[in-house]
């Protein structure tokens, strides 16, 4: 679509708004008050685009001519103006004018739909395979055959979501570590979930797919320029859903490589971590900044839960008792609940402190101390 | 034999009189307006600005699922089945329903069903948070217990619904007056008539998704978890192929009314009636093999995504032909615009906007960027409250003189129709920007740069909700100290064997059969 089309289509919808910013019209605000979808940067979301701008222009051309019979009747033929009524009540040749022609219009809409969608549907020879898991809150990101997987998580702090801090620039649009991709290259995303349904949706790739539990579906994207693109969760998926969103770092490809060098060496060394023997001080420390940031959404940050839906672990006989038992919880999970399996989420490291920080914080004082090397034998015990 | 009605409250409890059970449906359903129009005001003001403010995002979560549920079940469907009382009689010659003691109680389980339901606010776990569309395993698995209440209250609705459509199919069939032919019925009967047949088809199917859902919960078995050899996606195609023929039970009596308002006021008869009939029958048959584009994103192979995208854009042709019928009916017609015929004109312009929005989101690809956006909360609001409430509104200002025979005030009734059309536009038309900016629906939170939009969008909802709150205090006024009418005819165009009983209607009309020509 042309500029002036674009320009068009902020015309007809919004009037209000040529007006509000005639002059100059800065950047920010127009994306503040933006009024059509992003063109996007990958060839699918420029082709859907354009099905877009036709299709609404159709419906534009359509409703014009309908509304302006009938606001011409409203003005032309009223009853104190003297119109006298017809009698007319039917004519088969304009009914069957107006069955025909809505057909062949639909027919004109119907063929660039299917092969848009058929390339939409093309997964085929793709270079990368990413795999994204969905999880009551947060995404995973596996890229297949690396060995590199890890957690994305929202960081916007509770301040300000509730409302005793400034909102930052991205306030829900920040995530710990951003999925990366290389420009210019065909990536698939099979995409799933643990827990319930979530939608990995990034506007600017035209990139939208249900994650659904037991299932892995597939996509595409092919993104033409480096940059940051934001997304988010578009399935109901419990209460934190508007509280998962999705960033993605487009690399150059040289660079995209030494990140993932770089990243199979972090991997490595977080592996070599879980020999060492941590100070309980240093567990409960990032004990407390890991539990935040991966179970504070249900147990909540003092530990309470929300009562008859998640239960809290302040007190918990879990807790505070055997610490095989609370392992068991952690490491994996409890089927047929919210509770996930996090030992295949986190480094040993991240759960031992965890676990200690649960087992010392909020008046549990067991004074227990886990250690990395713990957890590492009891996977390995089972 | 004919006698008035009992005394005190007997009179509603154990009332067999179709207009007395048409009323208790009507005021059931304007309180389960107020209700599910009060969460709608939470929802907006929370998301007045970003950040949270009034609520937590758990109760938020209930706040959409509530208003969704009451809104469908509660203030719509009774709304329109009130209507089937009140006026299928009246329409056909008939004396009553054909069977008056199953529409007593088709009509006194639902506040049953509805207390069962509001009241899992105030238990622990909460009211249910999984969206009005309650998809597994967010819904089985993953629920609050109260889940129980909310299955058992779907299960009263839908016994509800399915005797209140077998009594309007027995009675239409059976009782219309010498001479009414199938042919000469009123639209909204017609409409009625075959959306009772489409909730006798898909109200069981509603209800074996939700018994599925409470063997799931609670006896063991795995019908939509995966884990032991279910299938989460089943649960949609269940409930699709309920909830979409179920959007059409909401609009085709919707159809019916205006049919009816824009000849009167237009003082010409309906344009095309067959094809109207016709085109009523093709919806509905259509609105059975189109279900799963509601699900473009769950990963359904090519074909059949295909197909769905080409089914449901064939929907669009015999709703077009409706507009045009009624534009043509408008064409050179003699035209007045008391409130009804206003709410009815903003009927037809609201709802073609929705269908233009209907084609675009039955475009698979494009759908990749639509679906569960704001885009799509726009949409179906152009259609389900521009479609089902403006209607209803209109239909109420049509009848209300004929029921008690007293006028509403036609300046105040005015107003009331400027406030809603301008609040509900302001409403929802930024809604559809959103959606395309990327806003994704059912969030209790959002990033800052739709904070515009939204605001202007809750702004919009206080402005349309007052709307209603004036609506109410125009028709209780009608009905305590409006004009009173005695003239059979209400409207001077008006048409129909409803318009020929006296004003207001009495008790029991149509005792011995009028014959129609
Ligand atoms: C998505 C919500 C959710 C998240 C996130 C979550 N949990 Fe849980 N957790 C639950 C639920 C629900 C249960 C109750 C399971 C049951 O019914 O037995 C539970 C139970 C537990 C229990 C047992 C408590 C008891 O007394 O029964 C422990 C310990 C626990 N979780 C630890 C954690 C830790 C550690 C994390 C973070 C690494 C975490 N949870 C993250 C939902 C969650
Ligand atoms: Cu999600």
């Amino acid at each position: 679509m042309s500029r002036r089309a674009n320009m068009l289509f902020a015309l007809v919808l919004a009037p209000v708004m040529s007006l509000v910013f005639s002059g100059s019209v800065l950047a920010e605000e127009a994306q503040r008050w933006a009024l059509n979808m992003p063109k996007g940067v990958t060839p699918v979301s420029n082709a859907i685009y354009d099905i877009h701008m036709v299709i609404f222009w159709i419906c534009v051309a359509i409703g014009i001519g309908v509304f302006a019979i009938m606001f011409y009747s409203m003005y032309a033929h009223r009853k104190s103006r003297g119109a006298v009524a017809a009698n007319f009540h039917e004519n088969t040749t304009a009914e069957v004018v107006w069955t025909v022609i809505p057909a062949l219009i639909l027919v004109v809409m119907a063929i660039p739909a299917t092969s848009t969608l058929l390339d939409v549907y093309d997964t085929s020879e793709a270079e990368i395979d990413v795999k994204v898991t969905g999880y009551q809150w947060k995404w995973q990101y596996e890229y297949l055959g690396e060995d590199v997987a890890y957690m994305s998580e929202l960081t916007t702090p509770e301040s300000e979501i509730y409302n005793t801090a400034p909102k930052s620039q991205y306030y829900l649009q920040e995530v710990s570590e951003p999925l990366v991709l290389p420009v210019k290259t065909k990536v698939r995303f099979l995409i799933t979930a643990k827990d319930v349904i979530h939608s990995w949706w990034v506007p600017d790739f035209g990139v939208k797919k249900d994650a659904i539990p037991g299932f892995v579906n597939e996509t595409w994207t092919y993104v033409e320029e480096p940059g940051i693109y934001r997304g988010e969760c578009a399935e109901l998926c419990g209460k934190a859903h508007a509280f998962m969103p999705i960033v993605v770092n487009v690399l150059e490809k040289e660079e995209y490589n030494s990140w993932l060098a770089e990243k199979k060496a972090q991997v490595a060394a977080v592996r070599e971590l879980a020999k060492k023997t941590f100070t309980k001080e240093e567990l409960m420390v990032q004990g407390e900044a890991a539990y935040n940031r991966s179970c504070a959404s249900c147990h909540m940050g003092n530990g309470e839960g929300i009562a008859g839906v998640f239960p809290g672990l302040k007190g918990s006989a879990i807790a505070t008792g055997d610490i095989n038992g609370h392992l068991d919880v952690v490491v994996n999970g409890k089927a047929g609940t919210a509770m996930q399996a996090f030992g295949g989420q986190l480094s040993e490291v991240d759960l031992a402190a965890i676990i200690t920080y649960e087992r010392n914080a909020w008046g549990n004082d067991t004074g227990d101390v886990v250690q990395p090397i713990d957890v590492l034998k009891f996977k390995q015990g089972q | 034999m004919a006698h008035g009605p009992a005394k005190g409250i007997g009179r509603w409890l154990f009332t067999t009189n179709h207009k007395d059970i048409g009323t208790l449906y009507l005021w059931f359903s304007f309180a389960m307006f107020l209700l599910g129009g009060f969460f709608a005001m939470v929802i907006r003001a929370e998301l007045f600005e970003p950040g949270m403010q009034i609520v937590r995002p758990e109760f938020f979560n209930q706040m959409t699922t509530m208003h969704g549920l009451v809104m469908v079940f509660g203030a719509i469907m009774p709304a329109f089945v009130g209507l089937a009382n009140w006026m299928i009689p009246m329409m056909i010659g008939a004396p009553d329903m054909a069977l008056p003691r199953m529409n007593n109680l088709s009509f006194w389980i639902l506040p049953f069903a509805f207390a069962l339901l509001a009241s899992t606010l105030f238990m622990e776990g909460g009211a249910p948070n999984f969206g009005w569309t309650f998809y597994a395993p967010l819904s089985t698995t993953y629920a609050p217990d109260t889940v129980n209440y909310f299955i058992f209250g779907v299960h009263i609705m839908g016994a509800s619904s399915i005797m209140g459509s077998i009594n309007i199919i027995a009675t239409v069939l059976n009782m219309r007056a010498p001479g009414m032919t199938l042919m000469k019925m009123p639209m909204f009967v017609w409409t009625w008539l075959i959306t009772a047949f489409l909730l006798i088809a898909v109200m069981p199917v509603l209800a074996g998704a939700v018994t599925m859902m409470l063997m799931d919960i609670n006896f063991g078995t795995s019908f939509f978890d995966a884990a032991g050899g279910g299938d989460p996606v089943l649960f949609q195609h269940v409930f699709w192929f309920f909830g979409h023929p179920e959007v059409y039970i909401i609009i085709l009596p919707a159809f019916g009314v205006i049919s009816h308002i824009i000849p009167t006021f237009s003082r010409k008869p309906l344009f095309g009636y067959s094809s109207m009939v016709y085109a009523t029958a093709s919806i509905a048959f259509l609105s059975f093999i189109v279900w799963a584009h509601h699900m473009f994103m769950v990963g359904m192979p090519i074909g059949g995504e295909l197909y769905f995208m080409y089914a449901t854009m064939l929907i669009a042709i015999p709703t077009a032909a409706k507009v045009f019928n009624w534009v043509s009916t408008m064409f050179r017609g003699s035209l007045t615009f008391e409130t009804p015929m206003l709410f009815a004109i903003a009927f037809v312009i609201l709802f073609t906007i929705g269908g233009f929005t209907g084609v675009m989101v039955a475009i698979a690809p494009s759908d990749v960027q639509y679906h569960d956006s704001y885009f799509v909360v726009a949409h179906f609001h152009y259609v389900m409250v521009a479609g089902a409430v403006f209607s209803g509104t209109a239909a109420v200002y049509y009848w209300l003189p004929k029921w008690c025979g007293r006028m509403y005030d036609e300046t105040m009734a005015k107003l009331q129709f400027w406030i809603s059309f301008i609040g509900f536009n302001i409403t929802f038309f930024p809604q559809h920007f959103l959606g395309l900016a990327g806003m994704p629906r059912r969030y209790a939170d959002y990033a800052l740069q739709f904070s515009d939009w939204n605001m202007v969008s809750s702004i919009g909802a206080f402005i349309y909700g007052s709307s209603q709150l004036l609506f109410m205090f125009i028709v209780i006024r009608a009905i305590r100290s409006g004009k009173q009418l005695s003239e059979p005819k209400t409207w001077e165009g008006a048409e129909g064997l409803e318009w020929t009983v006296a004003t207001p209607a009495p008790y029991h009309t149509f005792t011995t059969p009028p014959e129609v020509k």
